[in-house]
């Protein structure tokens, strides 16, 4: 198994529900507490897992803001577990799950030095790396109904751009989800071969904008009107 | 990169002690100056490893859960930070023995190779340190062998300097000691110029075109989505004016190369001047220092990327 995220980027909103359903998750689960520094004060901080940027594609008239929601890709070739000097960081043979051993970290920073996605931040309360776990205390929860053992992200998302699945199966919903839609990895130069999946932006028709008025005489008038009451 | 000062000064401090230790075994094999005395060598070689101990020491400063750094020794096989530490903690017992081994007078062939062996074990260390750095994808201007090379040559270069103060001190002739640190910090020059040339060009790196994926298009960043810093501006947003760091270059040729360079210069024609010696050592550790600091700052790591840097 290879599980894993596909987010489409032509759905998302940018309303940051994902950050806040994982942290919620997350500061009460297996890795929490997720710190918080001045919460409520001038410089608020803190660690998240899920960190939601807003990009703009292109120039006007063809631009388009993206917004881009980032957490761990679970690569395959993850360079965050080769360079750990502890043994703190692994990947799951069975799901291929990066995760980090709270009690074996020394907090050295160096595997979010070989991390290119910023999915790692240091938690100064612990003094140990924390990352997204993909939820793997959910998601395998035998307690839990079957439709909800999904991350928590994925749950909350209201526009449903968020998907969870098996990337080894291709029959699996994500995998023609990528195939259909074209999905592509980030900083796949990088050969880290991160598993999760982004959709991109669908094409949309350009919709023509008339930026000169029409002519003619009652046109004139109207505008001369206009000028008049204005003044 | 955000430079932190407990890195820097066991970089500096370990690469100086390792460079010492092993150019203080060349010193002894060959009699260099007429040939340390018993007591000289051994004072020298704990000069050396309490550089190296004081280095390890600080290093463990920068980790926020030190009671774990015991555990860094666990994955040898991947990590070239668990290398490092490895290789450093075998070299100590061999050093000591080594050390032993002068003073208790022992057999030479038995001084010799445990000589030759913590001298290599030096090299594989300051190596391992190097590729720590080197071996990241993450960030151009680590990702280069020059990395290593650079490491290794400051390394030896400070201990080189060093040496020669110990050589100065203790009355030996000095102008073998003067022509190996000539030597070595002309090569460690030699590849700083190449390294200052090599990163400024921008070559192959990720953009932020491949790292949103959105390479048909300008792309550039709207809102980064926090509030106020979070641990990747802080430990990866640290930028260097292009100003400062040409200047900051300017400072690491001239304090550490060029200034004990004229030293070496003044302490052949006289023949002899513990402070010209002092002032060399202190100078190119000083300048060690600063290139450290550059080599920190002046990197840029690409999960910029994704905080509006456009490319690395």
């Amino acid at each position: 198994m290879r599980l894993g995220l596909v987010i489409d980027l032509d759905v998302c909103v940018g309303c940051h529900a994902c950050a806040i359903a994982c942290k919620e998750w997350n500061a009460s689960g297996t890795i929490g507490p997720l710190s918080d520094y001045q919460p409520y004060g001038a410089e608020p901080s803190g660690v998240w897992f899920n960190r939601i940027r807003h990009y703009e594609m292109d120039e006007y008239p063809n631009n388009k803001t993206i917004n881009f929601p980032m957490s761990c890709m679970h690569c395959e070739d993850a360079d965050c577990v080769t360079v750990c000097p502890t043994g703190a960081s692994y990947k799951r043979a069975e799901d291929g799950i990066v995760l980090i051993d709270q009690d074996k970290c020394m907090g050295c920073n160096y595997c979010s030095w070989a991390c290119p996605y910023g999915a790692r931040e240091l938690d100064r309360s612990s003094g140990t790396m924390k990352k997204c776990t993909l939820c793997i205390d959910r998601i395998y929860d035998q307690a839990l109904p079957v439709e909800e053992r999904q991350p928590a992200c994925v749950l909350t998302c209201p526009a449903h751009a968020r998907m969870f699945g098996d990337f080894d199966d291709p029959d699996s919903a994500v995998s023609r989800t990528v195939r259909e839609r074209g999905g592509f990895p980030l900083m796949p130069e990088l050969n880290y071969n991160p598993t999760n999946t982004y959709l991109p932006p669908r094409r949309k028709p350009v919709i023509p904008v008339d930026t000169r008025p029409r002519g003619g005489l009652k046109e004139s008038i109207k505008q001369f009107a206009n000028k008049l009451v204005r003044r | 990169m955000h430079p932190a000062f407990s890195v820097i000064f066991f970089t500096v401090a370990s690469g100086a002690g390792f460079g010492l230790f092993s150019l203080l075994f060349i010193a002894d094999t060959f009699k260099l100056g007429g040939g340390f005395s018993d007591q000289q060598l051994v004072i020298g070689g704990l000069v050396a490893l309490g550089l190296i101990a004081f280095g390890l020491l600080s290093s463990t400063f920068h980790l926020a859960n030190p009671k774990n750094a015991w555990r860094a020794f666990s994955r040898f096989r991947t990590s070239w930070l668990s290398r490092e530490g490895v290789f450093a903690v075998v070299f100590m017992p061999l050093a000591l023995i080594y050390l032993v081994c002068i003073w208790f007078d022992a057999p030479l062939w038995l001084r010799e190779t445990f000589g030759f062996l913590s001298a290599v074990l030096a090299w594989i260390t300051v190596f391992s340190t190097g590729m720590i750095y080197a071996c990241l994808k993450t960030i151009r201007q680590w990702n280069t062998p020059l990395v290593p090379a650079n490491y290794l040559a400051l390394g030896y270069a400070s201990g080189s300097l060093l040496l020669l103060l110990g050589a100065v001190v203790a009355g030996l002739d000095p102008a073998p000691f003067i022509a190996m640190a000539a030597l070595i910090v002309s090569i460690a020059a030699v590849l700083k110029a190449i390294y200052y040339f090599w990163i400024r060009s921008t070559g192959l790196t990720p953009t932020i075109n491949t790292a949103t994926g959105f390479t048909r298009a300008k792309v550039k960043l709207l809102d980064t989505g926090h509030t106020h810093g979070t641990f990747l501006t802080q430990e990866f947003g640290f930028q260097i004016a292009r100003r400062s760091a040409g200047l900051l270059k300017i400072v690491v040729f001239g304090l550490g190369f060029v200034l004990p360079g004229l030293m070496l210069v003044w302490i052949f024609n006289e023949q002899g001047g513990q402070t010209a010696a002092a002032v060399a050592a202190l100078a190119g550790i000083v300048g060690a220092a600063i290139e450290r600091w550059l080599f920190f700052a002046e990197a840029r790591h690409v999960v910029n990327l994704y905080h509006g840097a456009q490319r690395c």
